[in-house]
């Protein structure tokens, strides 16, 4: 029946809710990355989450935590690319630098202040397949309370290490959230990337 | 595939369900009319819909927000669980309907059971023991009926106090309300009560992912595009029209698009 009163669905809610605990870590692996390899290393990014979401730490720990994950297995740096959008392009490599890292912090902040709605949930790893020109890591998430929902990883070798690039959580992709929000902020910030960094900074 | 392919055996297919044959010219102009598949964006209507989230942002501000943190202040949170199940319970005469005209004999079934089980063990809806005894929620509407029969997606669309949505999940949404059985079958204060759990259990909703809500609505820099996205995304997804179900049928890979080289 009708789901959407007010402006989200429940599910959407949900979904919302766990991109905050998803949105994070990739653990390393050899050379080629395989299926095996990459559902490993979900797995083990898995594990650190759900740690932190049975830490009981202070909310300010848990964004540490998050972050500490974030740089170790996410490829920020592609990320933080891909959202900035053409941008990126007619960036200095000394703005680029400035904004990667007020990226990595607004994204840290920004996801790891939802970990306390975790608290109680876990993610289960259950398969593993080569998607395009990657790999795709599905797994459920169970909430307290909420039906299990599907939190997907893509995961590439691409940079050189094994690392996550994308979260899509019951159909939402977080790399095209992003690129969306980062667009309106540059946009509010009139096109200028050292104002939106010092805008992701203070966020 | 094309919307305009798909209006000859949409039409096919609304002349077998003699029921619903009234619905068919909104349908089929709805259909015909779409844009652009179901990936990307098809938000003709944007200036509209921007001003109607204006509209929706502020109702929550001022009487949506705060009504639900009154009542999930002032109700228990096992009082709003009841209320919760009751209104799940009472939408799934309609689910029930929508996945017997969807063709989806084990959907109906799930929902059937659930049906049964909530209104026994679950004392009348109180509780939601179907759940707890591993039988799914399986929720569905009429836009996804609307879907199975072949519609397009239509246009972006966001409703005022019901939020994103586009023109087949809203025909979907009016359907549901209008033709919901529990409604058809009760009427006056039976109905009223119907409509009142309905109300409450989604301002428990608002309570419970007020965080969520409030950081879509509140702090993104664009919170309607973020909706849009959210919604359409999630949607599509729902109605498995994402490669493999994966949702990133229109995701650029970011290793091979221009901005990241």
């Amino acid at each position: 029946m009708p789901n959407n009163i007010l402006p989200l669905t429940r599910r959407q809610f949900a979904l919302t809710a766990m991109a905050a605990s998803a949105a994070l870590a990739m653990p390393r692996a050899a050379s080629a990355l395989t299926v095996d390899q990459a559902r490993e290393l979900v797995g083990r990014a898995v594990d650190t989450v759900n740690g932190i979401i049975s830490s009981g730490k202070s909310e300010s720990a848990m964004i540490r935590d998050f972050e500490a994950m974030f740089v170790k297995y996410a490829d920020v740096p592609v990320i933080a690319r891909s959202a900035l959008g053409p941008s990126a392009r007619t960036a200095s490599a000394g703005q680029m630098k400035t904004f990667t890292k007020a990226f990595q912090s607004y994204i840290s902040r920004k996801y790891g202040r939802r970990f306390r709605e975790f608290i109680g949930g876990k993610i289960e790893v259950t398969d593993a397949r080569p998607l395009k020109s990657y790999f795709e890591v599905i797994s459920v998430a169970y909430l307290q309370g909420e039906a299990p929902f599907d939190v997907r990883w893509h995961v590439s070798d691409k940079s050189g290490k094994d690392k996550f690039f994308n979260l899509i959580i019951e159909g939402v992709n977080m790399l095209a959230s992003e690129r969306a929000e980062i667009g309106a902020i540059l946009d509010q910030q009139g096109g200028d990337i050292d104002r939106l960094s010092a805008a992701l900074a203070s966020a | 595939m094309r919307i305009s392919d798909l209006c000859p055996c949409l039409c096919d297919r609304f002349a077998g369900q003699v029921r619903l044959v009234w619905a068919l010219p909104l349908v089929a102009l709805m259909g015909c009319a779409a844009g652009p598949g179901p990936n990307g964006i098809n938000d003709p209507l944007e200036q509209m819909n921007r001003g109607v989230h204006g509209v929706n942002v502020a109702l929550d501000r001022a009487i949506v927000g705060p009504g639900s943190d009154a009542y999930g202040t002032v109700i228990p949170e096992p009082v709003r669980r009841v209320v919760g199940n009751v209104a799940g319970t009472l939408d799934l005469p309609g689910d029930i309907v929508n996945n017997v005209l969807q063709a989806n004999p084990e959907d109906a079934g799930i929902n059937a059971l659930r049906l049964a089980t909530n209104l026994t063990m679950g004392v009348l809806g109180i509780f939601d023991a179907a759940t707890a005894l591993g039988l799914p929620q399986r929720p569905t509407d009429f836009g996804e009926t609307l879907h199975v029969w072949g519609a397009g997606e239509g246009v972006y669309l966001e409703l005022p106090v019901f939020g994103p949505s586009t023109t087949r999940d809203a025909l979907g949404l009016a359907v549901d309300t209008v033709a919901n059985p529990v409604r058809v079958l009760v009427d006056g204060s039976e109905a009223d009560a119907v409509t009142a759990a309905g109300i409450f259990a989604r301002l428990g909703d608002r309570y419970r992912y007020s965080d969520t809500i409030e950081s879509i609505l509140y702090e993104s820099a664009d919170s309607y595009e973020q909706a849009r996205l959210l919604y359409l995304q999630n949607r599509r997804f729902a109605l498995g029209q994402t490669s493999d179900g994966a949702g990133d049928d229109d995701f650029v890979d970011p290793y091979e698009d221009p901005y990241a080289e």
